[in-house]
């Protein structure tokens, strides 16, 4: 018997509505429930102090700074290297071979898996190049880590910016150099921006790269040769060997914040570049 | 030019400050082009970097123990020099494909509904929102799924509640973000003509949607799955949380188990020597496969772009 379109329609928009309606409250009450949980924890005591007793008691001073620093690292030797890609692809070639090989390379190392990026990090910085369990290693293997997220938003925001900019500096006997860092650049920079914060969001909530390249020690970080725990890496050790449910859910909360509040950055920031570009 | 008082600067001769100028500038600019293209290479050669360590570690190991037993065997007793990762390739594949049996009908479902049967108004806010949700980190997932998941698991369906199940749910909720952002953008770039075609040829939204839409948004929603597969084979913290990381082969969805990204990250801090070696090579074993997988999506999302 053939079900009348009209039926199938109601049936078809009902089914997707549910299973919509069912994603969008997972993920929220995912939220809900952990900071729920967790913010009656938080207090100012909890965000100022060291850890005491392997971080049963105290707070979380050290794996805060750990948080800021580490991703701020990476971000630094991303960055040049995610838009010096972007530029040359937008800017200095058109599509051949060359850039064929470079976006494949670059969508495949967006795929590969965080503990493979731990594994290259542990044998490759920590080992082999001698940097030890360090925030030097794990801000470089970070940094591979988000390369592809900073060259897509960079290329992106590159390309938007209009192509009237370029003539107009070429007949102004500008080089290419020039109107690169004198017109593009500047203009494009909103854009890059977003993918920076895409970048940090991305590293802060990041743990098995980090756990085996920057260590997990919770003394606070003098140096660059120092081994930090970021605030993921200490919510998992304490979660998963069950030292402190209290003090889980609370770190798990300050997370939870900071990567909302990154993201939202970066979401603010990418329609405030939109809406600037369609005036 | 002190040195020469001399010689007289004649009046129509080039400006040498400019003419100097315009030679460094022109090297800048050189310098520039090449500096780029040098650095334009920085993804591939770490990819490369990362390829090379990973198989200089693993690959001398695999050929040691041979593939077949390395593969094959389903004793894991490091203490023992005994190396077989059969029980984790099966745990792997089992965790992933009851992610995707929960992740994909779910998202491509989302993006349906959110692109075709939602005002523009609702989805602007709410695809934002499962965006912001990816970010999430996976810990915070595992973290859920050890105390609210596995409990529940535990108390009415029976069994430890660190399961094949609870990892496959937790995943299959962790991929979602990215099947329905990849398959949203794969369906808005359907030409609107489709749509209006089908809907002039007295078809319902529904009809069109299945019949025309969905059609020619095939290659990109199949490259989203593809892609959360991929996650979801390689997602690690998440899963040793609530997996139960028992070196067996499940024998029901109620059984803990252990994928290979588990076992790596499990063992990575303390094992040595032969151990630690294989390690690398359960590393390779995932490299490969998720290298595979990433080939099939970067396939499938070129054959949208194509048409």
């Amino acid at each position: 018997m053939r079900i009348p379109p009209k039926i199938t329609q109601a049936l078809a928009v009902i089914l997707l509505g549910a299973a919509t309606l069912i994603t969008v409250i997972t993920l929220v009450l995912i939220i809900a429930f952990v900071l729920k949980r967790g913010v009656p924890e938080i207090s100012w005591e909890f965000l100022s102090t060291k850890p005491r007793e392997m971080g049963k008691a105290g707070g979380i001073l050290p794996t805060l700074l750990g948080t800021v620093l580490l991703p701020l690292l990476a971000i630094l030797i991303a960055l040049p290297m995610g838009v010096g890609t972007a530029v040359y692809l937008t800017e200095y070639t058109r599509e051949n071979r060359v850039t064929r090989i470079i976006r494949f390379g670059t969508d495949c190392l967006a795929g590969i898996p965080s503990i493979i990026f731990g594994l290259f990090g542990y044998i490759f910085f920590v080992t082999i190049l001698g940097m030890g369990w360090s925030m030097i290693s794990g801000g470089l293997t970070l940094a591979i880590m988000i390369l592809p997220t900073i060259i897509r938003t960079s290329e992106e925001a590159i390309r938007s910016v209009p192509q009237a900019y370029r003539e107009v500096s070429c007949s102004l006997a500008a080089t290419s150099w020039e109107t690169v860092y004198k017109v593009v650049l500047p203009n494009a920079l909103p854009g890059i921006m977003t993918g920076v914060v895409l970048g940090i969001g991305r590293s802060i909530g990041e743990t098995a790269a980090v756990i085996f390249t920057a260590g997990s020690s919770l003394m606070m970080p003098s140096s660059l040769n120092d081994s930090v725990r970021t605030m993921s890496v200490h919510f998992y050790l304490l979660a998963r060997e069950g030292i402190s449910d209290e003090k889980a859910y609370a770190t798990a909360a300050v997370l939870v914040f900071a990567v909302l509040l990154v993201n939202l950055a970066a979401y603010w920031m990418m329609n405030r570049f939109i809406a600037k570009r369609s005036r | 030019m002190q040195n020469s008082p001399n010689i007289p600067v004649q009046p129509n001769c080039p400006d040498r400050r400019r003419t100097q100028n315009a030679v460094v500038i022109w090297c800048r600019d050189k310098l520039a082009r090449y500096i780029f293209l040098a650095v334009a290479f920085s993804a591939t050669a770490s990819l490369l970097l990362i390829a090379l360590f990973i198989l200089k570690e693993g690959v001398p190991f695999i050929i040691k123990v041979g593939l077949k037993s390395f593969l094959l065997s389903s004793e894991w007793n490091p203490a023992a020099e005994k190396f077989g990762i059969y029980p984790m390739i099966i745990a792997s594949l089992w965790v992933t494909l009851g992610a995707m049996l929960i992740g994909a009908p779910l998202g491509v479902a989302g993006a349906i509904f959110l692109t075709q049967f939602v005002p523009r108004s609702i989805m602007r806010i709410i695809k934002p929102m499962i965006e912001l949700l990816a970010g999430i980190p996976s810990v915070v997932y595992g973290f859920m799924g050890v105390m609210v998941l596995a409990p529940f698991i535990r108390n009415y369906l029976g069994g430890p509640g660190l399961s094949l199940l609870a990892g496959s749910i937790i995943l299959g909720v962790m991929v979602l973000p990215t099947v329905i952002s990849i398959s949203t953008d794969a369906i808005n770039a359907v030409p609107k003509t489709y749509l209006e075609g089908a809907l002039a040829l007295g078809a319902t939204r529904w009809q069109s949607v299945h019949m025309v839409i969905l059609k020619a948004a095939r290659s990109g929603i199949i490259a989203s799955i593809i892609l959360a597969m991929g996650r979801a084979v390689g997602e690690t913290m998440a899963v040793i949380m609530v997996a139960g990381n028992a070196v067996r082969i499940p024998h029901s969805a109620l059984d803990p188990v252990r994928t290979l990204t588990a076992n790596i990250a499990l063992e990575m801090g303390y094992a040595t020597g032969l151990h630690r070696q294989a390690l690398f090579a359960t590393g390779v074993v995932l490299f490969v496969v998720v290298m595979i997988l990433n080939s099939l999506a970067i396939a499938a999302m070129k054959r949208k772009t194509g048409n």
